[in-house]
This record gives C-alpha cells, sequence and structure tokens, in this order.
C-alpha cells in the first residue's frame, strides 16, 4: 500500500528541550490513524507538523509522495478541524466553508457547488446563513469538519476535535466522524487523549510519550498486547493491575503471586528466554469471579476492601500479593466491604514486562 | 518555490517584516536614535544650533550651579511626592467609596474621571481663574464679611505649589480612582465573606488583606502617575508660566526654555538626559518587580 | 437595576432570618453619600465655574461672585472666542485652533492606529525574529521623557522638509501613539484564539487576508477604544502642537493658551472661559459619549499583557 502520509526522522527542539525526538511513522491511503497520548506528549505538536503549522528541526514529511516539510499549510492538501472550532466569529457558515476556497480564487459557482455538496454530507443546510455565534457545539465542530470537507483534500487532520463537547454529544459526534470517515475514505489523522475515541475510531493507534512514539498497532492489538508498561497502564479504564514478581523458567515458566505458583504455558511469550524480575499486569476486567473463578486457571481469595458501584457494574478495591488491585462484578452482585471474595484469571490474557526496561515479555 | 529546500530565515514571515518597518523606524532612530543623539550632544557647547564641539560634562556641572535648575528639582520633588501620595490616597477613598453597592454609581464616577478628559491647559486655566484672588474665592469669602481673609496661592511663592497641586489632584485622581477600582472588582467575593465568617472589622480587611493583594495595582499606579509627575509642563505653564518669580518652574520647562527660548541647546540637553536618569531609577525598579519572576512578561 | 432587585431579595431575607433591616438612612449611609457629596463638589465647581463665567458680560465678573449663576445670560463671549478673539496678528477666534486641531487629530488617529494595529497583529500572531527585542523597545520608548527626544525630532522633520507643517505634527503623533497602541492591540490580538489563526493559514490566507478579513472584523471594539484614547490625547496635546508647528498652525490648546496667558491687552475673563470650554467639548463630548469605553481605553495604558 502506497502511503499517505510519510514522517522521517522528524525532530523538533524548543531550545534545549526537544519536543519530538527521531519520529517515523507511515500512514496509509485512506487509513484513520489516532495519536494518543497525555498532554505534552507531543502529539498536537507532531500534528501542527503535518499541517504546516510548527516548523520541525530536522526531518522531513511526505504526503501523497511530495515532500511537504517546508510547504505552506495550504499547499499541503490537508484540511484541519481544531478543538475550539476555530471558526471565524464575523462570517457566515457559508463564508466559513467558502473562505479558504476564494483564497484559491476558485470559481463562484464550483464554491457553491464545494459548499452545498458538504452542507448536504454533514446535514447542516438550514445554518447556512447564521453566523457561528448562533450555533450549538455540535453545530460548530460540524461546520469546523465543512471547512475541510469542502476543499476537497487527501488527508484530514483533528485537533481534539470533540474535547470541548459534553459527552452525549461527543459520543454522537464520534459516529458521525467514524461515518464520515467510511463514506469518504480520506486519510484521516486524530489527535487525542481519550481512549475510548482512540479505540472507537481508530484503524491504527499510535500511542506517544516524551515526543517518542511507544506503540503503533490496532486498537485490539494496544488493548490486549500492549508492548510496554506505559501502553498497559494508559489503555483501560481502570487501568491494569500490576504486580512486581520474579519470572522463573522451570520445566515450565511460571510467576509466584502471593505464594501460590500461576503456570504461563498458555501465554503468549515475545522473549522465549527471558527470565528474572517483572511485572505481571492483569485487567481489572480478566479477573474472573463467582463461577467463573472457580474454574479459572488461577484462584486467589481476596478481602473487599472498597465497593464503589457503578450501577451496570460494581468495582471493587481490594489486595493481593501486598498489592492493591481493582477487579469488577456484576452490578446486580450484592456485595459488602469486607466480604471475601473469590476471584480468578487466564495467565493466558496477562500482560507481563521485565522490570528494567518495562518492555514486553 | 521552495518545495524542497528550507527556506531562508529572511524571507520567513516576510510580509509581516515589511510591516514591522514603521515600528522598527520608530523604535530605533526615534527612541533610540534620538535619545543617544541628545546624550551625546550634551557633551557639547552647544547654543543656538547643535555643534560637535566637546566639552565633557562642563554642561552638567553648569547645571547644577544653575539656581533655577535647582529650584526646579526641588519644585518637582515636593510636587512629586504629594502629587503622588494624595492622589494614591484620594484615588483609594473614592474607589472604595464607589464600591459600597452605591447608588448612582455611574454617576458619581463620571464626574470623578470627567478631569481625566480634559487637557491640562483647560485644567491649568480653570483652576487659575477659580483661584484668582482678584475674584475667586479670595473675594467671595471677603464679601461675606471676613476682610482680612486672604487665599492667594497662585501668586504666593509659598503656596503656588499647592495651587499647582489642587488642580493635578483634580485632573487626575479620577484616573487612579478607575485603577483601584478594577483592582477591588478583581478581588475575590469569597474573600469578602470569609473575612465577614472571621468577625474581621471592614477597615482592617481592607488594609491587611485586600491592600496587600491589590499590590500589583499599586505599582502600576505608582509607575503611571509618576511618569505623568516628571513631564508634568503644560499644567505650569497654563496655570502659573512658573511663576511667581521662578516659584513653580519644573525641569520640563526648564528643558523646553533652555531649547526654545533662551538657545542654549546644550543646557536643555544636559536638563533633559538628567530627567531619562531620574525616570531609569524609576523603571528598572519597576520592570525588576512585573517581569523579572516571570520569564514569559 | 440588578443592584435593585439584588438589595431587594437581601432585605426580604434578612427580614425573614432575624437581625433588622438596615435603614436608608443609616449612618453608614450618611458618611458614604456625604463623603462622596463632598469629593463631588471639588471635582464640578471648576466646569460650574467655568459655564456661568462664561455666560456674564464682563461689568457683571468685576462686581459679582464667581459662584454666582448670571443675572443676565449673555452669549457674546461665545460667538467672540470662536469667531474673532486675537492670538498674536491672527483675529479669527479659536475657530482657527479649532480646524487646525482637527486637521491634526484626523490624520494623527487614523494612521497611527492602522500602524499600531499592524504592529500588534504582527507581533502576536506572526512573531517573527526579534519581535520581542523591538516590542520591548517600543515600549521603553513609552517611559522616555519627551524632552529627551523633542529636539532631535526637530532636526529629523527640518531634514525632510515637514518642520512647522501640519503633517509633520501628524507624524510626531503617529510615532509617540506607537508604543501604547501597539501594546493594546497586541494584548488584544494575543487573547484571539491560536486557532483561529492556524485555521486561516490552512485555508490558505496570508499576512494581508488574515488582517483585512479576520483579525481586523473582529477586533472592531478594540479600534473604537484605540480612536478614543487617541482623539482624547492628541487633541489634548500642547507639547509637540507648540514645538512642531507655526503659529498659523497651532492646535486649539495652544491657541487657547495664548490667547489666555497674553499678557497684552484687558483680560475678558467671560471669553477666557468660553474658550476654555469650547477647547474642552471635543474630549468631553467624547468621555460621556463612550463612558465604560473611555474607562477601557485608559485602564489599557496601565494593564499590562
Amino acid at each position: 500500500m502506497q502511503s499517505s502520509v510519510s514522517i522521517q526522522n522528524l525532530k523538533l527542539d524548543y531550545g534545549t528541550v526537544s519536543v519530538l525526538r527521531d519520529l517515523n511513522l507511515e500512514i496509509g491511503q485512506g487509513e484513520f490513524l489516532v495519536l494518543l497520548g497525555s498532554s505534552g506528549c507531543g502529539k498536537s505538536t507532531l500534528l501542527n507538523c503535518i499541517a504546516g503549522l510548527l516548523e520541525p528541526s530536522d526531518g522531513s514529511i511526505y504526503i501523497n509522495g511530495q515532500n511537504v516539510t517546508w510547504a505552506e499549510p495550504s499547499r499541503r492538501g490537508i484540511g484541519m478541524v481544531f478543538q475550539s472550532y476555530a471558526l471565524y466569529p464575523q462570517m457566515t457558515v457559508e463564508g466559513n466553508l467558502s473562505f479558504g476556497l476564494k483564497n484559491i480564487r476558485m470559481p463562484k459557482e464550483e464554491i457553491r457547488r464545494r459548499v452545498a455538496r458538504a452542507a448536504d454530507v454533514l446535514q447542516i443546510e438550514p445554518l447556512l446563513k447564521r453566523k457561528p455565534a448562533a450555533l450549538s457545539g455540535g453545530q460548530r465542530q460540524r461546520v469546523a469538519i465543512g471547512r475541510a470537507l469542502v476543499r476537497d483534500v487527501d488527508v484530514f487532520l483533528f485537533d481534539e476535535p470533540l474535547s470541548n463537547l459534553d459527552a452525549k454529544l461527543r459520543a454522537d459526534l464520534r459516529v458521525e466522524i467514524k461515518r464520515l470517515h467510511q463514506k469518504l475514505r480520506n486519510t484521516m489523522i486524530y489527535v487525542t487523549h481519550d481512549q475510548v475515541e482512540a479505540m472507537t475510531l481508530a484503524d491504527r493507534i499510535a500511542i506517544m510519550k516524551g515526543g517518542v512514539v511507544m506503540q503503533l498497532g490496532s486498537p485490539n492489538e494496544i488493548y490486549n498486547r500492549p508492548a510496554n508498561k506505559y501502553v498497559a497502564d494508559f489503555i483501560g479504564s481502570p487501568s491494569m493491575n500490576f504486580f512486581e514478581t520474579t519470572l522463573s523458567r522451570g520445566a515450565e515458566p511460571k510467576v509466584v503471586l502471593a505464594g501460590r505458583d500461576v503456570p504461563l504455558a498458555t501465554y503468549g511469550f515475545v522473549r522465549k528466554d527471558f527470565a528474572g524480575a517483572v511485572w505481571f499486569g492483569i485487567r481489572p476486567e480478566h479477573i474472573l469471579t463467582g463461577e467463573a473463578a472457580a474454574s479459572a486457571p488461577v484462584r486467589f481469595e481476596v478481602c473487599a476492601e472498597l465497593v464503589e458501584p457503578m450501577g451496570s457494574e460494581i468495582l471493587v478495591w481490594s489486595t493481593l500479593a501486598d498489592t492493591s488491585i481493582r477487579f469488577r462484578l456484576d452490578g446486580q452482585e450484592k456485595v459488602a466491604t469486607g466480604d471475601m471474595l473469590r476471584i480468578g484469571f487466564d495467565p493466558a490474557r496477562a500482560s507481563i514486562f521485565d522490570k528494567a526496561e518495562e518492555l514486553r515479555v | 518555490m521552495s518545495q524542497n529546500g528550507k527556506p531562508s530565515g529572511l524571507f520567513k514571515n516576510l510580509s509581516a517584516k515589511i510591516a514591522a518597518i514603521p515600528m522598527v523606524l520608530t523604535a530605533l532612530v526615534v527612541f533610540v536614535g534620538c535619545t543617544v543623539w541628545t546624550i551625546v550632544f550634551s557633551f557639547t557647547n552647544s547654543r543656538l544650533l547643535p555643534r560637535a564641539d566637546w566639552v565633557g560634562l562642563a554642561q552638567y556641572e553648569r547645571l547644577w550651579g544653575t539656581r533655577r535648575w535647582l529650584i526646579s528639582i526641588e519644585n518637582l520633588l515636593i510636587y512629586g511626592s504629594l502629587m503622588l501620595i494624595l492622589s494614591l490616597v484620594l484615588g483609594f477613598l473614592l474607589a472604595a467609596l464607589i464600591d459600597q453597592k452605591i447608588r448612582f454609581e455611574d454617576g458619581f464616577r463620571t464626574i470623578f474621571l470627567y478631569p481625566y478628559a480634559l487637557s491640562f491647559i483647560v485644567t491649568g486655566l480653570v483652576w487659575q481663574w477659580v483661584l484668582n484672588p482678584e475674584f475667586g474665592i479670595q473675594n467671595v469669602v471677603r464679601s461675606l464679611g471676613f476682610g482680612n481673609f486672604t487665599f492667594d496661592p497662585l501668586y504666593n511663592p509659598n503656596l503656588v505649589l499647592y495651587g499647582v497641586l489642587v488642580a493635578g489632584l483634580w485632573h487626575g485622581s479620577g484616573l487612579v480612582m478607575c485603577l483601584m477600582l478594577a483592582g477591588l472588582r478583581g478581588i475575590d467575593e469569597d474573600v469578602w465573606k470569609a473575612t465577614k465568617v472571621d468577625g474581621i472589622p471592614t477597615w482592617k480587611t481592607y488594609i491587611f488583606v485586600v491592600i496587600p493583594m491589590m499590590r500589583p495595582v499599586f505599582v502600576t499606579t505608582l509607575v503611571l502617575v509618576t511618569s505623568g509627575i516628571i513631564k508634568l509642563y503644560d499644567l505650569i505653564i497654563a496655570q502659573t508660566g512658573g511663576g511667581p518669580g521662578l516659584a513653580s518652574e519644573v525641569p520640563a520647562k526648564f528643558v523646553f526654555d533652555a531649547m526654545f527660548v533662551s538657545q542654549n541647546l546644550a543646557q536643555g540637553f544636559a536638563a533633559s538626559t538628567m530627567m531619562l536618569v531620574a525616570v531609569t531609577f524609576i523603571i528598572i525598579p519597576w520592570a525588576y518587580l512585573e517581569f523579572g519572576g516571570k520569564k514569559n512578561g | 437595576m440588578a443592584d435593585t432587585v439584588i438589595r431587594t431579595q437581601h432585605a426580604s431575607h434578612a427580614h425573614a432570618a432575624g437581625p433588622r433591616p438596615r435603614p436608608i438612612f443609616s449612618r453608614r449611609n450618611i458618611i458614604i453619600y456625604g463623603v462622596l457629596i463632598v469629593l463631588a463638589l471639588y471635582y464640578l465647581l471648576p466646569i460650574y465655574v467655568m459655564v456661568v463665567t462664561s455666560l456674564k458680560g464682563m461689568p457683571e465678573i468685576r462686581v459679582g461672585n464667581i459662584f454666582a449663576p448670571p443675572v443676565e445670560i449673555t452669549f457674546a463671549p461665545w460667538v467672540k472666542a470662536w469667531s474673532s478673539v486675537c492670538t498674536g496678528l491672527n483675529c479669527d477666534g479659536l475657530s482657527r485652533g479649532f480646524l487646525n486641531s482637527l486637521k491634526i487629530t484626523v490624520p494623527s488617529v487614523f494612521f497611527s492606529i492602522a500602524v499600531a494595529s499592524v504592529n500588534g497583529y504582527a507581533l502576536s500572531m506572526w512573531r517573527f525574529k526579534g519581535a520581542n527585542v523591538l516590542f520591548t523597545i517600543l515600549i521603553i520608548g513609552a517611559f522616555i521623557p519627551y524632552q529627551v527626544m523633542i529636539y532631535p525630532i526637530v532636526v529629523l522633520l527640518r531634514e525632510i522638509g515637514l518642520y512647522g507643517e501640519l503633517s509633520g505634527l501628524v507624524l510626531v503623533h503617529t510615532v509617540f501613539g506607537m508604543p501604547i497602541l501597539t501594546l493594546l492591540f497586541r494584548n488584544y490580538f494575543s487573547s484571539v484564539p491560536e486557532e483561529l489563526f492556524k485555521a486561516a493559514r490552512v485555508d490558505g490566507a496570508g499576512f494581508r487576508t488574515i488582517y483585512f478579513k479576520i483579525m481586523l472584523p473582529m477586533a472592531l471594539p478594540i479600534f473604537v477604544v484605540a480612536v478614543i484614547l487617541q482623539t482624547t490625547a492628541i487633541w489634548n496635546d500642547f507639547l509637540f502642537g507648540a514645538i512642531y508647528t507655526r503659529p498659523e498652525n497651532y492646535p486649539m490648546t495652544v491657541q487657547l493658551n495664548n490667547i489666555v496667558n497674553s499678557v497684552t491687552g484687558v483680560k475678558e475673563y467671560n471669553v477666557n472661559m468660553a474658550a476654555t470650554l469650547l477647547s474642552g467639548i471635543v474630549p468631553l463630548s467624547i468621555y460621556l459619549i463612550s463612558g465604560k469605553l473611555f474607562v477601557r481605553g485608559i485602564a489599557a495604558g496601565a494593564v499590562k499583557g
């Protein structure tokens, strides 16, 4: 597959602080890539570099095979949607949509046609004559997407487009963006700090930290086989439980948890001969309880120290092997603080990282 | 154009740089260039026209031996310190009163601030008239039966500065009020609630809580008022003309007269350089206080 | 209005809760309003005296009391001040100065705001190399006493042939208005979300398009503030007008001072006061009409970004 956007050895330094370090990324034609990370990880900086709004210190950016590292933003064949919508307040919705086209002196007829098409796709025809101030948050963001749409570009850049919306609207627009991508099949690069958005929208997710991509992979890979402890901890809510233990390889690889052997024959090792100090991670939702726990390969008995009922489920805090752990119960279960509960899990679903480099074992 | 190469730094943001040319000229030619020019020529003996005839510090020695300059400095110090204190006190008082959720707030504010919209010339002339002994306040009080009442500040060398002060305060205290009011309104409502709950009397709250919180406003006001005081010129011209005698001379007027009246350019340059030095001593500590701590000031 | 509502709510609440409601003529209110009214008299007295004096004939002024309202109202001093009072050799009254001030103020306000708004925009949005140094010099320049710079400027203006001309004075006002106005606009444009600027660049707009199509229409309120600030400042200027213009080009302030403080002839206090009022009318009307915006303008100089 020919790559749509290609980033090669990209660096960006502000004085002595490096925001992006030697970054490489290939984004395929029509791919939906999400850049995910906490604030300050460099994800927005990377997006701004792709857009041409920030100049990298070194490296190059190709869009559709063209080196655009130093090209003007408008010459890169990109459209961008911003967190604060960034609609021009004194122009009508129509004016906002057509501003970019007027700047390249496109014939009026063509502008009208494109605005009409974008308005149709986004269902904002009734709003065309209004000013942004008269629109709701969701409508504004739709107009902002429309502004990228009319330019008929190959690559869409989204900079946390849903972060200013309330939870309900966010979920609605998320679906709409996904639908839009399925319809248009453009390359989309989407920056967010919200893992739900990332998981639901992405073809591939790039998790960033400190200007470096920690893992690049499909949502499934990222969730089930995190490449390092940072990614494992970052994805999933509540986050993964980690135990400090030692991986030993006798007849069979195993770790010891709370004095009990946890056999790892079914675990998919990346490094077949690693042994030593490790973090043993298991997601709260992979800890089994009740009937399921009874038939789990590994079983423990723990005391419920804190109970957080959430309606559909109950989150229980407890201690296992001197480590605070969380796990989920069905919302209908009856559990009180101090109750003893039987839990278990399947070691195949665990994630193990070496302690030194915190990389997957 | 430059699809592959990094564009050279000079042409980056070219339009912005072209647009900034007037600003560059102003900053470099006027603010830096003219200031340096004046300082340089203060070391010459230029009289009617600037001449590069160097005399070292002679102009400064002469300046500090000139009675009129010394009186000007003394006057400015007296007027300046009184103006500073009184305008801060009056401005704060007005702001605190207006902040008491009073009726006709807008009306009172309009009354206290309108003099600031008028020029110093208008201010000086009207107060010259009000303080005129022949027809003004003195005359009015005398006609009420106090035949010996004397109130002629503008004709009394010992009082003339106070006469100017009355006009200066009238003109400028509204501005101080405005700044103070903005400061008072900027204080979190919860601070007042907290002191109410703690049972602290209002006056104590003002002195120990509110005023310390308004430190930035006070500093800004101080700098603003002070730089205004040093520029004091129009008001003197209109109200007293520097008289009676030399009793209300000020440095700015000394400079103007040396340059444009008595054809003694280099004296004017030396005097204005001294004014610059004085301002520098005010600005540097302020800039340090304001911008010293934070990098992105 | 809202104030009254809150007050009433507060009062009814107080009834319910127990403590006695505060009477209108409480000791606290008497002190507050008393002090305010006394102070208001200090601020109002001069304008009152100006108005009544300008409406009296000279005989009435000589025998009477400056605070007394005019017995016989006459507009003759106003007519004389406007159209026939003499300054030096010119005897066409303040109307000349008024016209000069108009010819100075209008272009000065226009040019200084045009230049400063572009400066502020370039500084806050485009951040070219050296921008911060330049801006710092400009702001420091605002604090340099004018006296330091006035003479070299005379030399410069003479060199380019504008000394004594109205256009020379316009140039001086444009230059000296630049620091404060640039600060005003820079602070305003800095508060505009950066994403708006980025969006416009993605949309292919350049330096000029972004300024005229996006920033200018957005910044209208701040332009109004700048116009108020500059009009008042330039109209009220005395020093520059006295130095950089010839007598026939003197602005109103300079002419007014020359009329009132002239040592020759009989003093006509009523004409003087009418003239003083006349030259105060423009800034005073701006102040009364613009109200809050005026306050915002003067506070702009003080509130640093």
